[in-house]
């Protein structure tokens, strides 16, 4: 019953954490689009936070490089449990055109779990909301509740 | 004031205490939520969201920072909520029982009003981290700010009604003549008195301490978890307790002026409309540099509600006192 609660409140109400692993931009500019009127995230309880200590979702976008890794980890670290952590746009999954780069660290979920990811370069709204959608579904199947 | 101990906790605990506090301050978050939304051409969230932060971050984890004091870290937001709880008893007991109210509860008030920036500064002060220490600090400067023009504001309806120091009396006074609003002086103090309810509240233009933005939360950025979860409803619960001060000490409280019991149920409206506008003010406005804020409370706030008091205490020194003045 009180898991049910727990669970519950944490579907309507996750808090987002934007996290900057030296994108192009483009992706960080893209996650306001759910914010405008038009997509209004907020409907379903969706809103961005500015400290990680806040935070349920965690959107990293952007290839992590090996300086900005270290600040990755320990954001996650930072971040209260339960969690969920999406790969936002296709260099946090994949590396991108990215993936030669001498400082590449490698892909998102070589580092940290990741439960959801949302592709494109940068990914469309509609593609979001569906990663939000999964975010969601992924929360209603954790078992440390 | 001969109250048995059962209803004392009764009071504080259910009604019109800590648990009707808290239910209808959450609601008041959704209103402020709401309305932003609309502002904005959004639909906003759903009526029961608050509810859902409240109970998501009771069931999170809580860290506490390296180098942070457990107990004040955890003591400073149970001293807010307890005193949020206090501060509405006081305020709606007599309101509806004037009776059972005890004298001076107005200072009573005033203490329990002061004391929230205090906890949150020491809240912020303990959490070890440089922007919720910032942050502390511009909360320091913004009660500094607000704290006299508010004084002047209060003084100004006790010398309107002829020094009355109770809460009941001040209701009373209203309900006989006509309420603190509908006067000259009263509307300038209520003028002053609604800009530092809306510092004390920390919304556009004074949200100088939180500034999400800038200092990304400032006093809170620290704290997760259940300790978020009880500063959120602290808050919330804010909403609410400065809505209904307004409302008592300037408007006639919840009675409205027709007769029949039944028109006083729309005495709860007159809350919700102060809140309305609080959040179309923090809308419509950008926000203040914290010397701004400090020179805009001194100066023009300040004025304004010195010129409220000295029009009181001249209404009142006329023979038959003036009411409209
Ligand atoms: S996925 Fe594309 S848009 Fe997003 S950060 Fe990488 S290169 Fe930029």
């Amino acid at each position: 019953m009180l898991k049910g609660i727990k669970k519950g409140a944490l579907t309507r109400s996750l808090w987002v954490y934007h996290v900057a692993a030296s994108p192009c931009n483009n992706c960080d500019i893209e996650i306001l689009d759910l914010l405008t009127p038009r997509f209004d995230v907020e409907r379903f309880g969706i809103l961005l936070t500015g400290s990680p200590r806040h935070a349920d979702l965690l959107l990293v976008t952007g290839m992590v490089n090996k300086k900005v890794l270290d600040r990755v980890l320990r954001v996650y670290a930072e971040t209260p449990k339960p969690c969920v952590v999406a790969a936002f746009g296709s260099c946090a999954i994949s590396g991108d055109l990215f993936v030669d780069s001498y400082n590449f660290a490698g892909p998102l979920d070589k580092h940290i779990p990741v439960d959801v990811y949302i592709g494109g370069c940068p990914p469309k709204p509609e593609a979001m909301i569906l990663g939000v959608v999964r975010a969601i579904e992924k929360v209603k199947k954790l078992k440390d509740l | 004031m001969n109250l048995s101990a059962g209803w004392i906790i009764f009071y504080l605990l259910v009604f019109p205490g800590f648990l009707f506090t808290t239910v209808v301050g959450l609601v008041y978050v959704w209103v402020d939520r709401k309305v932003t939304a609309r502002v904005q051409f959004r639909v906003g969230p759903p009526f029961l969201q608050p509810f859902f932060d409240f109970f998501k971050l009771l069931g999170k984890d809580t860290f506490v920072p390296e180098g942070a004091p457990r107990s004040i870290f955890f003591g400073a937001p149970i001293l807010g909520l307890a005193s949020v709880s206090i501060l509405s008893t006081v305020l709606l007991v007599s309101n509806f029982f004037p009776s059972q109210a005890f004298g001076g509860d107005l200072i009573v008030v005033l203490y329990l009003f002061a004391f929230i920036p205090i906890i949150l500064i020491m809240g912020a002060s303990a959490s070890s981290n440089p922007i919720s220490a910032l942050g502390g600090s511009r909360e320091m400067t913004l009660y500094l700010a607000y704290e006299l023009p508010l004084l002047f504001a209060l003084a100004t309806i006790i010398v309107k009604s002829g020094g009355q120091l109770k809460i009941g009396d001040l209701l009373n006074w209203q309900w006989a003549n006509r309420p603190f609003l509908y006067s000259v002086s009263g509307a300038f103090a209520f003028v002053s008195a609604f800009l530092c309810i809306q510092a004390k509240m920390g919304f556009v233009p004074f949200d100088i301490a939180e500034a999400e933005t800038e200092i990304m939360g400032g006093i809170v950025i620290e704290h997760s978890g259940p300790v978020l979860g009880v500063l959120k409803l602290t808050k919330a619960m804010l909403y609410f307790v400065v809505s209904i001060f307004l409302t008592i000490f300037f408007w006639g409280g919840f009675r409205m002026p027709v007769k029949g019991e039944w028109w006083h149920i729309f005495g709860w409206l007159k809350p919700i409309a102060i809140l309305v506008l609080m959040v179309l003010i923090k809308n419509t406005n950008p926000r203040l540099r914290v010397d701004q804020a400090l020179r805009f409370f001194w100066s023009i706030v300040l004025a304004l509600s010195v010129i409220g008091f000295i029009l009181a205490a001249v209404a009142r020194s006329a023979q038959t006192p003036i009411l409209w003045l």
